[in-house]
């Protein structure tokens, strides 16, 4: 059927001028709950859905993608202004973005995610338009050997974010990966290193972890140098605007965002946390100034930026197409299309063409939307910095306490804020870097219990992780991966033993 | 030109009458409810946004709302090891609280068991019963196995082989798979089930042919069954549901029969009287026209069940998973 004709119908669906505002006021949403750390847009959704009953279903479900899209974008704004990632996927964003804030270029940090965000999210909207229905027999087709072998591709990739110490690197991530480890085993149902704490039964949150390291630890390393350095914050150096180095530095990490967030959000397990580690370690890796990379680069911030934001229309694929939703904020998108008696699913496209390219054709609206709201207030944002230190790291403390009890109210959640704020302290103290504790966390995990469940499906034969070919292919590139960086410096080293 | 405008001025203002008049009649209406209980209650849902419980608190909400039962509804999540946390939380915080309630169900049985809870089911107030959704067991359209019979056969000739897909170890879809083997004549101890994360992780795994077999809850697979991706084996409700084209598996001469089960409990510690008035409430609730049409919406079975009924019930399957998950072994007896 054209494609064209049906988007265009849906199109004129979503700019009747109820269905902007739905999505004017979704994208506002999002973007203010976004901001918050532990608030996300599953709750923001959860709390909208009684009083969307009475709403017509397209309406409410433009405004549920508004919100889905904004809280993406919000989250990347606090990540670059107060090293406060709103959640888990914008944890990429918050490393070199606040390193560029600090430097007085917070403007084209915003800039660049801001225009990275539509320019991916655009893209992978078209490819949900175009490819949703070819994408989702190849997502079905990943097995857990699969999984397990794209997270040996990220683990081996991502060491690259380790930094200058192999030995420090991989320290955070064991430490990462230990953290991995609390909580009922996936597979057997049985508590591990819980102690006997209910809380700690479903693991430790990955927002709970990364708020802890990155902005509580950052405000007490704050205070215990205030008095020794006068390091002051520059709000504003050079241009608020994206600079014309800085466009050209920042399109390709868009398209290569894009490039890993779309096709990996739109695996049942993909997730928007492993693109954005992808995304960031490719262009470390890529960048003309390596060196620049842990001082504020814009690659860093446009890459994975992008990549959020592709994944999350990645995300609508399985939802739309299977009914499979993958994401909290997809499950209570579907629980919204159930309020209204619609099974998301293959007969949805059939049955319901007006709501789903209307839905489809909104998110271009959304995201156009969140470009235009976005822009002109980056200098607003950046005014945000020229608060006095002290004050500034108060407010962030109180805003991370907030987000995480509003979250979980639990006083143990609240204990381990304080406990990972301390080991963020001591991390930056002794010079550890932060990331890889966050990505053992999350891929840990992942990893462990995909391999697991590869191994009890092939009753224990290890082969099966040679014999699916999508496996076998990941396999070899993490090997690549591992042999290239060795094989290049010896190359190199035999090259220059010869002249 | 002025009979045209106080013409439209009288219809205005008839119009605005009229409104008014309907006004008052509604709240002539609404009044004897509200004179009854003006109650303003809490609904802990000991589950993150998004999942069957939350789903459940705000359809409470919703209807004890528009009912006239409840003046105001607040729910709160307390999300965490299958209920355990919320439980916890709840059996503590709320004791001889009166206005506050706890959606659970047939999860949280097992799940107190496999978490080694301290906190029992003993330790609330069973309220009602509220829905039930059935158990099916689909296989890929593709598959050589086309009823119970060929199932059965399949789990009797080798149990490890056949693979089962469904949500987290002890659940409802663990124990249904348990309980099939278990009438198809196999070993129990020895299903060879994977759990996966919630959400139809499993579905994927399913439909990409990566399993014999998955489990869930009829809603989950209905899209992919009505498009003829998935093919149902059996439902494990006790009797044929009107509507259905699945045969239950005790038709095909199994005895399997589970559904899972949601709930709505107070506190420990209230007055007979206060329980009363909370069984009263959520028996007015559910025969309110919001929450027939919330039923129908989800494609929830209504299975209420109040009172004393709903604690025998609760004591026969507690004993039940409790039998099941030693089975397993997930449970030490």
């Amino acid at each position: 059927m054209d494609t064209f004709a049906l988007l265009a119908h849906g199109l004129a669906v979503a700019v009747q001028p109820m269905n902007l505002l739905f999505a004017l006021v979704g994208v506002l949403l999002g973007t203010a709950v976004g901001v918050l750390p532990g608030i996300g847009p599953a709750l923001t959704v959860a709390l909208l859905l009684p009083i969307t009953y009475k709403l017509d279903p397209g309406g409410s479900l433009i405004m549920f993608a508004g919100i889905y899209y904004g809280g993406m974008y919000g989250g990347s704004t606090t990540a670059i202004l107060i090293n406060t990632p709103g959640e888990s996927a914008s944890m990429a964003t918050a490393l070199e973005g606040n390193k560029m804030a600090k430097a007085g270029r917070g403007g084209p940090a915003l800039a660049t995610a801001a225009i990275g965000s539509f320019v991916a999210g655009t893209i992978a909207t078209l490819g949900l338009t175009f490819l949703a229905p070819w994408l989702v027999d190849v997502a079905v087709k990943f097995g857990p050997e699969d999984y397990f072998a794209l997270m040996c591709v990220a683990f081996i990739t991502v060491s690259a974010t380790f930094g200058d110490s192999p030995v420090r690197g991989l320290t955070s991530l064991f430490i990462g990966l230990a953290l991995g480890l609390v909580g009922i085993d996936r597979l057997t149902g049985q508590a591990r290193l819980a102690f006997g704490v209910p809380e700690l039964l479903d693991g430790v949150e990955v927002t709970t972890l990364a708020v802890g390291l990155f902005a509580v630890g950052e405000a007490l390393y704050v205070a215990s140098r205030l008095h020794h350095t006068t390091e002051t914050l520059e709000a504003v150096r050079g241009s608020l605007w994206m600079t014309k180095e800085d466009w050209k530095r920042s399109w390709k990490p868009w398209l290569r965002g894009t490039a890993f967030g779309f096709p990996i959000g739109a695996l049942p397990a993909g997730g928007a946390e492993i693109p954005t580690f992808l995304s960031y370690s490719t262009e470390r890796r890529l960048a003309k100034h390596p060196e620049e990379f842990g001082h504020g680069a814009i690659e860093g911030v446009a890459g994975p930026e992008a990549a959020n934001n592709a994944s999350a229309a990645g995300t609508l694929v399985p939802l739309l197409t299977l009914g499979l939703p993958t994401s909290a904020t997809a499950a209570m998108m579907l629980a919204g299309f159930q309020q209204y008696g619609l099974n998301p699913g293959p007969l949805l496209f059939a049955e319901k063409p007006d709501l789903v390219w209307g839905l489809i054709a909104s998110l271009f609206i959304a995201n156009t939307m969140l470009l235009v709201l976005n822009l002109p207030l980056v200098g607003l944002w950046v005014r945000l910095l020229r608060i006095p230190q002290p004050w500034l790291y108060a407010g962030i403390l109180v805003f991370a306490t907030m987000g995480t009890i509003a979250a979980k109210p639990s006083v143990v959640e609240l204990s381990m804020l304080v406990g990972f704020g301390v080991l963020g302290f001591l991390m930056r103290r002794f010079d550890f870097p932060i990331a890889p504790v966050i990505v053992g966390l999350i891929l840990g995990p992942i990893a462990e219990s995909q391999l697991r469940r590869a191994l009890s499906i092939s009753l224990g034969d290890p082969m099966v992780l040679l014999q699916s070919p999508i496996s076998a292919t990941l396999l070899a590139i993490a090997l690549l991966a591992l042999i290239l960086p060795f094989a290049m410096q010896g190359l190199a080293r035999f090259k220059a033993d010869a002249d | 030109m002025t009979t045209l405008r106080s013409a439209t001025r009288h219809s205005v203002t008839r119009r605005f009458s009229l409104a008014a008049s309907a006004a008052l009649l509604a709240m002539a209406v609404s009044m004897p409810a509200q004179a009854q209980a003006p109650m303003e209650l809490k609904i802990i849902a000991p589950a993150a946004p998004g999942g069957g419980w939350d789903q459940t608190a705000r359809a409470m909400q919703q209807a004890l709302v528009a009912a006239g039962l409840a003046k105001s509804v607040q729910v709160v999540n307390v999300p965490g090891a299958g209920g355990s946390v919320g439980i916890a939380q709840f059996a503590t915080g709320a004791k001889g609280d009166g206005k506050q309630l706890m959606v659970n169900g047939f999860v949280m049985v097992g799940a107190l068991l496999t978490n080694k809870s301290p906190v029992t089911l003993d330790q609330v107030t069973p309220i009602a019963r509220l829905t039930e959704e059935t158990q099916v067991i689909v296989v890929p359209a593709n598959s050589p196995i086309k009823n119970a019979k060929d199932l059965a056969a399949a789990v009797k000739t080798d149990v490890a082989k056949v693979t089962w897909a469904g949500g987290s170890a002890g659940g409802t879809d663990h124990i249904t798979a348990a309980l099939f083997a278990k009438a198809a004549g196999a070993d129990a101890t020895k299903v060879n089930y994977i759990p996966f994360s919630g959400g139809g992780e499993s579905l994927a795994a399913v439909l990409g042919g990566k399993v014999t077999a998955g489990i869930s809850g009829y809603g989950e697979y209905e899209g992919q069954i009505k498009a003829g991706k998935l093919r149902a084996i059996g439902l494990t409700a006790p009797e044929r549901i009107p509507g259905l084209d699945v045969p239950t598996f005790k038709e095909q001469g199994f005895d399997v029969v589970i559904t899972n089960w949601r709930s709505v409990m107070a506190p420990p510690g209230i007055t007979p009287e206060q329980r009363a008035a909370l069984v009263d409430l959520v028996g007015k609730m559910v025969k309110s026209p919001a929450w027939t049409e919330i039923l129908k919406q989800k494609g929830w079975d209504d299975a209420y069940l109040p009172g004393d009924g709903f604690a025998a019930f609760l004591k026969t399957e507690q004993t039940r998973v409790r039998d099941i998950l030693t089975t397993i072994g997930l449970v030490k007896s």
